[in-house]
């Protein structure tokens, strides 16, 4: 992997040489009274595959249709490649926008919408044919060029709304939820494929979605977004390993809160006092928290283990009843129930077959993690 | 539909049509009529289509209809599809309300009072009546119908159609010629049909515009009416009924295959 030579692993935003190929300072858009985007401050980097994650309205959408230049900020500054883009319209910007309807035009074939930007553009008319052939075979459409939109299905339109995008060889491509609208299996599939072609191409791409999976799936680095302001802007891992507030922790993924007074043990611990009369629960923490400051203690369900016995090696351990158990094939998530009534969700992998599975509903279980398996918030 | 149609459904549908249609079939039936009485039939003949070939009076005011027929609706089909693109896609303005309202008023206008204010105008501004007087008052009238017609497709437009043709290098002006119009023809094409056809029946308007020059179909058979009917206005207005009836039928025909056509393709956007 990756991560074993450290000089190979692509990460321009911890290189503080490195110029971004974006700049958003402090971008405030309104509508009326309504702000969409809350003075932003963001650097998105040459050959990052950035994704723009949060429900609808929370202005990510907004965020990019102002990149394309189909909005005007009401205050701040985008800067592309250090020009201020305020100044220019959209059919003049290096920036290319995959729609989320496709927005295919129905009246050509997939040669002439794949050709339709290269046309308006200043490539000599012999050089176009082999763009378009070059796009066609990337995204391997070849036998569909003679064909209208409405003769090809989803998934072949979606490859023509990409390959039209990218035929122009945009600095930026924005790809407004581009997989909204494929079945899972056809939208995985189509993930790969879009990794691959940011690749090959070497395009930076920003991508707009509300699905959390599919952001963490493609991207480098997830923006995530609520009310108009970035909440949080990390890489994958990072977003789901060390969320900084409660709100991204329960925006990506299953996670368990619990609420609590923390006391500091020193060293970088916590104690957690979340219930009357049950036993702290022992944290790491990530920022100072002073004594009886109200905390939240995140952990995902996977880090949790589940057994008849209390686990020694970890520092909690913690007895309770098991309420429901959801059977998924690969891993089961117990809900159980602790005596001081909190519910916690708990996922194993079924290394073994079923009829040898250890619990069943009402069975008394020891939840057992280390100290360094959840995160402590403070918001 | 398996039912049979009951006895009152029925004769409502006969009487309906009846009451629509006969006396129509009367005046077609009477224009094959050989007899010069209007009422008296004689036998088949299409001798009057024939006599209409030689009357130069009927001629002038067919050339002069078909003139001002194809110049007004050009005119008002270029004005209304371009007033319709600006209250679709214009956002919101100043004075947006009371600008779509005043382009469909002459909908509902009474047509002797837009004849009468038009007339006024030329007058005021010593236009001599004519051929083009004419043109301008049927642009003014059907310009409104054009774009209602037109504003009710855009309106069911993708938008983003037109950002990622800007997206894609055009200008605004660029992206509507080779995006929008295209793909908004159908509904171009029918409102230019239906201005068409409202140019060529139009009989108040255009004896306000006309001059003694130029005479229209319509007032040519009006003021020959007058003298009495004859079979050869029999066999002109079947004529005309003729032109309408096609002009209708294809705005139709377009209009409702444009739809199935659009409806199909968003069936398939959403089915995959």
């Amino acid at each position: 992997m990756a991560e074993a030579n450290p000089q190979k692993v692509f990460a321009p935003w911890e290189d503080p040489n490195q110029a971004p190929l974006i700049r958003f300072e402090g971008v405030t858009k309104k509508f009326g009274t309504f702000t969409a985007v809350d003075d932003l401050n963001l650097d998105i980097y040459r050959g990052e595959f950035f994704a723009l994650l949060g429900p609808s309205g929370c202005g990510k959408t907004t965020l990019m249709r102002m990149l394309a230049g189909f909005e005007d900020p009401t205050m701040g500054k985008i800067w592309l490649d250090d020009v201020d883009v305020a100044p220019i319209p959209p059919n003049r910007r290096p920036v290319n926008m995959m729609f989320q309807s496709y927005a295919l035009f129905p009246h050509l074939t997939v040669w002439d919408n794949i050709a339709f930007g290269l046309k308006r553009s200043d490539m000599p008319k012999d050089k176009i044919g082999d763009r378009v052939q070059e796009m066609l075979r990337l995204t391997r459409l070849e036998q569909f060029a003679k064909r209208k939109p409405h003769q090809i299905s989803g998934g072949q339109r979606q490859r023509v709304a990409l390959a039209r995008s990218l035929a122009k060889a945009p600095k930026l491509l924005l790809l407004d939820e581009p997989l909204g609208a494929l079945d899972k299996k056809l939208r995985q599939e189509t993930q790969f494929e879009l990794m691959d072609i940011q690749e090959k191409t070497g395009t930076t791409f920003v991508i707009v979605t509300h699905d959390q999976e599919e952001a963490m799936t493609v991207a480098t680095r997830v923006a995530v977004m609520d009310h108009g302001k970035l909440v949080q802007v990390a890489t994958p891992a990072g977003i789901y390993e060390t969320p900084n507030s409660v709100y991204v922790a329960d925006f990506i993924g299953e996670v368990n809160i619990i609420e609590g007074a923390a006391a500091p043990t020193g060293d970088g611990k916590v104690d957690i006092a979340f219930a009357e009369g049950a036993e702290p629960i022992h944290a790491t923490i990530g920022e100072p928290v002073t004594a009886g400051q109200k905390v939240f203690f995140a952990i995902r369900p996977e880090k949790i283990h589940v057994g008849r016995e209390p686990d020694p090696t970890r520092a909690n351990r913690i007895r309770g009843k098991v309420h429901d158990i959801a059977y998924l094939g690969n891993i089961s998530t117990y809900r159980v129930e602790l005596e001081t009534g909190q519910m916690i969700s708990a996922q194993m992998t079924n290394a073994r077959r079923l009829s040898r599975r250890d619990f069943t509903w009402e069975d008394e279980v020891w939840l057992s993690w280390t100290d360094t398996a959840g995160v402590v918030l403070t918001r | 539909m398996n039912r049979s149609m009951s006895w009152f459904n029925v004769t409502s549908l006969t009487l309906g049509f009846a009451f629509l249609y006969l006396p129509m079939m009367i005046l077609i039936f009477y224009s094959f009529n050989a007899s010069k009485l209007v009422t008296v039939w004689a036998g088949f003949s299409t001798k009057w289509y024939g006599e209409l070939l030689h009357n130069k009076q009927f001629l002038d005011a067919a050339w002069v209809t078909l003139r001002v027929g194809v110049m007004s609706s050009t005119a008002a089909t270029i004005l209304g599809t371009m007033a319709a693109y600006v209250m679709v896609r214009g956002g919101r303005f100043f004075g947006r309300t009371l600008f779509s309202g005043m382009i469909y008023a002459p909908l509902v206008m009474p047509e002797v009072i837009t004849g009468l204010s038009l007339l006024l105008l030329f007058i005021a501004i010593g236009l001599d009546r004519g051929i083009f007087t004419i043109v301008l008052a049927h642009t003014t009238f059907s310009m409104c119908y054009v774009s209602v017609v037109v504003s009710s497709r855009l309106m069911t437009f993708d938008r983003s159609l037109e950002e990622a043709a800007l997206d894609l290098g055009c200008s605004p002006f660029d992206a509507f010629k080779s995006v929008t119009l295209p793909i908004i023809t159908p509904a171009v094409i029918s409102g230019w049909l239906l201005a068409f056809t409202l140019s060529l029946d139009d009989l108040v308007i255009a004896s306000f515009a006309s001059g003694p020059s130029s005479t229209t179909l319509p007032i040519k058979i009006f003021s020959a009416v007058r003298l009495g009917v004859s079979p050869e206005i029999n066999a002109l207005s079947t004529i005309m009924i003729g032109i309408v009836a096609t002009g209708v039928i294809t705005t139709s025909l377009i209009s409702k295959n444009a739809i199935r056509r659009q409806r199909q393709e968003e069936l398939e956007g959403t089915k995959l």
